[in-house]
């Protein structure tokens, strides 16, 4: 009778501590502490680090770590939403990478600043919502929905761009991404502004609180009389949003908008997020997990380009420590009651 | 009588909660045993440390003679230990006979003789009263009682020496109760041992030999005769108070406004339904697992859609097809299956509770860290929750406990139109007392109240009005006071015509 160790196997993961006592511990308690093996794998490679690159440790290294992650860092906040509402988006890197060719055409340009802002947010809106439709009132699946997607951005970003990196030519644009404010840049700024909203959101809102209840129980959540189609529908704009906001950023820190921007992106983002501690099936996840993939994931690249190491081998590394970092997060755990 | 199984000083500990604390218990060959206590005095998290689920933190058992430990379900299985959980735990996705086997499956050089399964299945089926169940069908497709005749088919397919019973008659009516009775009769003139859970005594008295009452994680009253002991001495030992378990009588008679106009509604499996609800109003709608019940009340609160008909709450008639919108005119619905359908297991009570009224704690959609919790303490106080501590996940709740975290919720949210379907499925005697009580005190409030229920007596002694509902038909109308149990089964049967 296999199926019955589920009763027992079940990890006591998301258990809340029963009283926290006070707001700050609880955040921790909540937040950092179930994710105490991906800061022990973050401390670990910070050793490795400075072992093997004397440059690790340097205030711009950290700089470019904080830098590289704030892209993929803004994209799976969105992608933190859809997969703790039950969902998942593989068009994000497609779709930040339409975002960023419409909202850099000479037309666009030529407009000015804001309005590349505005086309970029409502291209990733706009995709955002065509998924969510199409899940969500169509009654396809999320997987096969965002998969075409994904496929017919890219089409479209070549189309438009014709397949050629479009040079942003706006200053202001230009300037995001070399802007520093107290020695930081822009970028950092941004990526922490969006992981603090989305933070609020979800921990915070009936939107975060509703989220959680769609993707644990939909059915349950449909019979107390939450509107689970709209709400769906809503998590992939959400998605999308945070695409536009990242097409803004990469179309700043290349200069360009191009097409190819973004590939592969789905899965790191998705990868983060799952490395996070957010159950593929949905309704439990923390967006401090998913924050904590990220860095892992860039710490890991900046590594291995600081040790001029190839990207094979960067990838089969990769691979190796995806798992060693699920392994080490899921004991952690367990023993944390 | 030779003993079985033995069972000393068993204690199990959860994060927070001694949920066994010094557990005996006692069991014969070929006799039926019946485990007794409140919602959350241990028995479920006994009968899983028996069916090696969970490991206990002290404690010795005896099995046949000698000193066993069961550390995983599979040497439980392999000693000869079958239990039936009490939340089902089949796989929704594979065929009866594929869940009938699952572990076990007959099997040449590795591949699984499906055949052989199916015919052993139905055979079983057969021997259940239950032939018309296809062994090929999906088990996610089948009725609530028909996935629990599933799960008693797979005990016995085991060909177990003890099979262990956690409220398997909870969702199955009079017929069927009395296809498992027989069986388990069968089981034991062969010498096979029967652990019995329910919380209905009329049932232990029917087919129980000795009873062991639980409180508290703690043995009280061991091997007490289950045919002579006084009911309430039973329920003392079980409460360690008396207790008032019979259905208080309405003290006024409903008012005249009606609240809740079903008119002519019909679905995909009923049809032709009509009736009315008046403020403080218990209706009750009476029939077999099956008939249609549960479809038309889920009709009525939108969560199915209407071929045909109208709803009106106030006078004003609600878009079909739309729970959201029957929330909003006040209806709320306790469905059949708390736990796929009503609760969302790994959250807190508190944010259970608070689901379709979340809107009320926020300020602008923002919720402050704890908002809820003092509305879910008070509410889980007034249904006297289990432990009463609104942050703890509802999955380590037990069984009657989560029905009243499902209660709670909309006693929370305070609409004029509520809809129980099942109310008090897997609740202490205790506790339902108080959920009758509560069903009253809503209705005397004004609140317009649709129950659905299997146990008949609880349909008559709630309801101001009873509906007999059978093959998705309304067959009878009348006032609870002109009908009586025997009539009703009648009807509900379709023996006879009145
Ligand atoms: N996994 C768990 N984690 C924490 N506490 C648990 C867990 N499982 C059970 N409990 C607690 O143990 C106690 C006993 O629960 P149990 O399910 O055994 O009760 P029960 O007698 O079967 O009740 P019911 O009649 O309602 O089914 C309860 O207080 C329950 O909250
Ligand atoms: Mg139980």
């Amino acid at each position: 009778m296999s199926e019955q160790t589920t009763v027992s196997a079940e990890p006591m993961a998301t258990e809340e501590p029963a009283a926290g006592p006070s707001p700050w511990s609880r955040l921790f308690l909540g937040g950092v502490g179930h994710n105490l093996g991906l800061v022990a794998v973050l401390a670990l490679l910070a050793v490795v680090g400075v072992a093997t690159a004397d440059t690790f440790a340097t205030t711009a290294n950290l700089l470019t770590i904080l830098t590289s992650a704030s892209i993929i860092g803004v994209i799976t906040v969105g992608a933190t939403f859809v997969i703790i509402g039950g969902g998942i988006d593989l068009s994000v890197g497609k779709l930040m990478a339409l975002a960023s060719v419409w909202a850099t055409t000479v037309a666009t340009q030529s407009f000015g600043p804001w309005v590349m802002v505005l086309c970029a947010l409502a291209v990733g809106a706009a995709g955002g919502l065509l998924n969510g439709l199409l899940i969500a009132y169509g009654r396809i699946v999320p997987f096969i929905v965002t998969l075409a997607m994904l496929i017919s951005a890219q089409g479209l970003a070549e189309r438009i761009s014709g397949r050629r990196s479009q040079i942003v030519t706006d200053p202001t644009i230009a300037a995001i991404a070399t802007t520093r404010l107290l020695g930081i840049p822009l970028l950092v700024y941004l990526f922490a502004a969006v992981v603090a909203i989305g933070w609020v959101v979800l921990n915070r809102t009936t939107f975060g609180r509703r989220t959680f209840a769609i993707g644990g129980n939909p059915e349950a959540a449909r019979l107390a009389g939450l509107d689970v189609r709209r709400h769906t529908a809503a998590l992939y704009v959400v998605s999308g949003l945070c695409c536009g906001v990242a097409a803004i950023m990469i179309a700043s820190l290349t200069t360009t908008g191009s097409s190819t921007h973004g590939t592969l992106y789905e899965l790191d983002a998705i990868a983060a997020v799952i490395i996070g501690g957010t159950l593929l099936s949905g309704g439990r996840g923390t967006l401090v997990g998913s924050i904590l993939g990220v860095l892992v994931f860039t710490t890991i690249t900046n590594l291995f380009v600081l040790n001029n190491l190839d990207t094979d081998v960067q990838n089969i590394a990769k691979g190796a420590i995806i798992v060693a970092a699920v392994l080490v997060q899921a004991r952690a755990r367990r023993s944390t009651p | 009588m030779t003993s079985l199984l033995t069972v000393r000083g068993i204690v199990k500990t959860f994060p927070g909660v001694r949920a066994l604390d010094g557990v005996d218990l006692d069991v014969a060959e070929g006799e039926v045993h019946c485990l007794l206590g409140q919602n959350g005095a241990g028995k479920s998290t006994l009968i899983k440390v028996l069916a090696g689920a969970h490991q206990p933190d002290a404690g010795e058992l005896t099995w046949a003679g000698r000193p066993v430990a069961f550390p995983s379900p599979h040497a439980a299985d392999a000693a000869g230990i079958a239990t039936i959980h009490q939340e089902l735990d089949l796989v929704p996705g594979l065929s009866v006979a594929e869940n009938v086997v699952l572990g076990h499956e007959p099997s040449r050089l590795g591949f699984t003789r499906l055949r052989d399964a199916e015919a052993l299945t139905r055979g079983l089926l057969l021997r259940l009263g239950h032939p018309e169940i296809p062994p090929r069908r999906e088990v996610g497709r089948l009725s609530a009682a028909g996935q629990q005749v599933v799960s008693v088919a797979r005990a016995l397919a085991r060909r177990a020496r003890l099979i262990v019973m956690d409220e398997p008659t909870a969702v199955l009516d009079p017929n069927e109760v009395r296809n498992l009775f027989r069986v388990v009769r069968e089981l034991t003139a062969e010498g096979v041992s029967v652990v019995y859970i329910s919380h209905r005594l009329e049932e232990i008295r029917e087919i129980g030999d000795r009873v062991t009452v639980l409180k508290d994680g703690a043995t009280v009253a061991r091997d007490l005769p289950a045919r002579t002991t006084p009911t309430a001495e039973v329920i003392r030992l079980m409460t360690g108070r008396p207790v008032e378990h019979a259905i208080p009588p309405p003290s006024a008679p409903p008012g005249d406004e009606v609240v809740l106009e079903v008119e002519d509604l019909a679905g995909a499996d009923f049809r032709g339904v009509s009736f009315t609800v008046r403020a403080g109003e218990v209706v009750g709608l009476a029939g077999l697992v099956g008939s249609g019940r549960s479809e038309i009340v889920e009709t009525v609160y939108g969560a199915r859609r209407a071929t045909a008909g109208t709803v009106r709450v106030r006078g004003r008639a609600l878009r079909t097809g739309s729970v959201a919108a029957a929330v909003r005119a006040g209806m709320g619905l306790c469905p059949e299956e708390r736990k796929s359908q009503g609760l969302l297991l790994h959250e807190s009570v508190a944010r259970n509770v608070s689901l379709p009224a979340l809107g009320r704690f926020a300020r602008a959609g923002f919720l402050g860290p704890d908002a809820e919790s003092g509305a879910a303490r008070a509410v889980m106080a007034r249904l006297d929750v289990r432990p009463a501590d609104p942050s703890r996940p509802v999955r380590t709740l037990s069984g009657g406990n989560q029905q009243k975290v499902v209660l709670a919720r909309w006693l929370l949210h305070g609409g004029g139109v509520l809809l129980l379907d099942e109310p008090t499925r897997g609740v202490d005697v205790g506790a339902r007392g108080e959920i009758y009580a509560l069903i009253r005190q809503l209705a005397e409030q004004g609140v317009a109240v649709v129950v659905v229920s299997s146990e008949i007596p609880e349909v008559l002694g709630l309801a101001d009005t009873v509906l007999v509902v059978r093959e998705g038909r309304v067959v009878h109308t009348a006032p609870a006071a002109e009908l009586d149990e025997g009539k009703v089964l009648d009807l509900v049967m379709g023996a006879a015509h009145v």
